[in-house]
């Protein structure tokens, strides 16, 4: 890693590990106090982050457009969220050791595959190895098959909805459309005291400089080379003597389980999870993260998930109505005149800049060349905009 | 059998082939074999198979009867096209196929021959001075050192196509097969690739596909004739430009003769 990076990378870190919530700790009337509110919110959007880094490999590296990543956020989500069901005990509404909503559904036992999550050593394997799991053998199916482009993209959203539908069912056992909610403790500790809920702020913003040094040497490394040559030419890449089903499947898998753990981080910091945050519109939502952040960038998907929600929980609270036609709109104007979202647009402007002033300085209008492009659309050599993957 | 005697110092040897797509046969059951180091030129009209020959020898498409032995005896009937690649057939595809978004350095250390090409052994990988040394041969052999640094999707159209064949030497491949490499080429580019590839035949097997024939009189020391699946005819370019079985494939001068079937 050059130093400059590391440096910008460790400040980064820094800042979200430790000044935010340094700033929480503050006496409330210190103009520099950040409320327990804000960084709870801002917790979740560093969750949301981690499962952007992850979207951003498969899709922004190696060009393969995964439309159900909720999924692999939902299991690790209600991994969690099953553990901290099992934490109320007899707290709960019934005062039965049982979860409220199987009294309601008539359960008199505990189902078996409930019963391991007691134990949070198993709870937080079952994190990691369930997305997984699901991800290897959703992964080795189709890409064996050379399913690809929208192929895999449209096989992905029907995972989407299937797991949508398996987890409204109340028959599931867990918790039909309501979901999992009423946690009381984590590990112990009290999720209503402001220190616990500091504590997974960190926690989250640990994962995420993890998940994205995890990234960047995948990237870095030969391997991610060979990703972009996968996006580029995946004909080229299997006769070059590579099996890009294998480099598929393993940042597939690698990008499913960093959704897993941003969904089991997410699950104690906003107190809930239901099947309607794992279906085909959340797992579409997490899509338009990424594209306005920036595919092909490590720091897009990150600038991209946080600012995209944050404008949202600005917008929601001021302009209820406006929030979906702005949403949209960042899309359109990203497909239409930023394919390579803001931090990709960002870095090309110094480039761009410099191509300005040279074309007013010689001033001669065909001074275009190869790596030229034009100011409000895409390179001609780009490939197309994010509205579907890159064959 | 004759075939069977001289495919003993072979590189590559089809006996029988046959190659269906719902029925219709691009093969239909093919001799064919090549000397190690020999540079050979396949011509014949569309659809004659020529494309297909190359599928089946990479991989990309599957025989339904015959053998395809490369080397002393591996059979590659039922391998995956990357396993192929591996034992050492490097293949150019007739439009450009390189890694637009990466650098043309990049291009070639990723085709680099390695001992493990799998997913981990990749990520581990580092050049050593000896494959550097080899990247940058192969840069200075493909005209592109002053470009190695260069994104490959700028290279003009005969840039790409030498950074592809480059891509093909430094796999380590014995046998090379070429699709019409100089299609689109300006007259000075086909005889620098003329150049190139006989070159690489020095040490190499090469099998060219081509149309234009005056850049096969140029290249080819021998050509071989495909039509509708099979060898018609096998021989120098001027016994070949001679025959009267080619000239009727090319000119269909017998077309009536033999009925619309044929046509």
């Amino acid at each position: 890693m050059r130093t400059r990076e590391r440096w910008a990378l460790l400040a980064g870190a820094a800042l979200v590990v430790v000044v935010l919530p340094a700033l929480n700790s503050l006496p409330k009337d210190s103009p520099f106090h950040v409320s327990d509110f804000t960084l709870n919110l801002f917790g979740k959007f560093l969750t949301y982050a981690i499962l952007a880094l992850g979207i951003d490999l498969i899709w922004g590296y190696a060009g393969v457009l995964s439309l159900g990543h909720g999924v692999f956020f939902g299991l690790g989500a209600y991994a969690m969220g099953m553990h901290l069901m099992l934490e109320i005990g007899t707290q709960g509404v019934y005062g039965n050791a049982l979860p409220d909503f199987m009294i309601w559904n008539r359960v008199t036992e505990l189902p078996l595959f409930w019963r391991p999550f007691y134990s949070a050593g198993f709870t937080l394997l079952a994190v990691v190895v369930v997305p997984g799991i699901v991800a290897a053998v959703f992964g080795f199916l189709t890409f064996r098959s050379r399913i690809r482009g929208v192929y895999f993209s449209i096989i992905t959203q029907a995972l989407a909805l299937c797991a949508w539908l398996t987890f409204n069912r109340n028959a599931m056992n867990l918790g039909g459309t309501n979901g999992l909610s009423g946690f009381k403790t984590i590990f112990g500790f009290s999720l209503s005291e402001p220190a616990t809920q500091r504590g997974l702020y960190v926690a989250s913003a640990i994962a995420l400089c993890l998940a994205y040094v995890l990234c960047r040497v995948i990237v870095g490394s030969p391997a991610g080379k060979v990703l972009v040559a996968i996006r580029d030419s995946e004909m080229r890449v299997l006769f070059c003597g590579y099996s890009p089903a294998a480099f598929k499947l393993f940042v597939f898998v690698v990008s499913a389980v960093l959704a897993g753990v941003a969904g089991a981080l997410y699950v104690g910091q906003v107190g809930i999870i239901t099947p309607a945050r794992i279906g085909v519109l959340p797992s579409i939502e997490m899509i338009i993260w990424v594209a306005v952040g920036g595919r092909g960038t490590l720091l897009g998907p990150v600038v991209g998930a946080v600012g995209v929600n944050w404008l949202q929980s600005l917008l929601t609270t001021h302009y209820p109505d406006l929030w979906l036609l702005v949403l949209g709109g960042m899309f359109v104007g990203v497909v239409l005149f930023f394919p390579e979202g803001v931090v990709g647009s960002l870095q090309r402007l110094p480039r761009f800049l410099t191509r300005v002033r040279r074309v007013r300085g010689e001033r001669s209008p065909n001074s275009s060349n190869e790596g030229s492009y034009a100011p409000l659309g895409p390179r001609p050599q780009t490939p197309p905009p994010p509205r579907g993957p890159r064959s | 059998m004759t075939v069977n005697a001289a495919a003993q110092g072979s590189i590559i040897y089809l006996e029988d082939v046959t190659v269906e797509y719902e029925g219709f046969k691009a093969l239909n059951a093919l001799n064919f074999f090549m000397d190690y180091k020999e540079l050979r030129v396949v011509i014949g009209p569309n659809g004659a198979g020529k494309t297909t020959l190359l599928d089946v020898i990479t991989g990309k498409a599957q025989p339904s009867a015959g053998r395809v032995i490369f080397g002393r005896n591996t059979d590659l009937v039922g391998r995956r096209e990357n396993e192929i690649a591996a034992l050492g057939v490097g293949r150019k595809f007739q439009t450009p196929s390189i890694f637009a978004n990466l650098t043309v350095r990049e291009n070639l250390e990723l085709a680099l021959a390695r001992p493990s090409k799998g997913v981990l052994a990749t990520m581990r990988t580092r050049l050593d001075g000896g494959q550097r040394a080899r990247v940058d041969a192969t840069l200075e052999a493909i005209g592109l050192a002053a470009e190695a640094g260069l994104r490959a999707g700028g290279l003009s159209h005969g840039q790409k196509q030498w950074l592809e064949i480059g891509m093909v030497i430094v796999q380590d491949a014995e046998l090379l097969l070429v699709d019409e490499p100089v299609a689109g080429m300006t007259d000075e580019e086909t005889e620098r690739t003329g150049r190139l590839l006989q070159d690489v035949a020095r040490e190499r097997a090469v099998l060219v596909i081509e149309h234009d024939m005056e850049f096969v009189r140029r290249i080819a020391r021998t050509v071989t004739v495909l039509h509708e699946g099979s060898v018609l005819c096998e021989g120098s370019v001027d016994e070949i430009q001679k025959d009267q079985r080619v000239l009727e494939v090319y000119l269909g001068r017998s077309r009536e003769e033999r009925g619309p079937a044929h046509a």
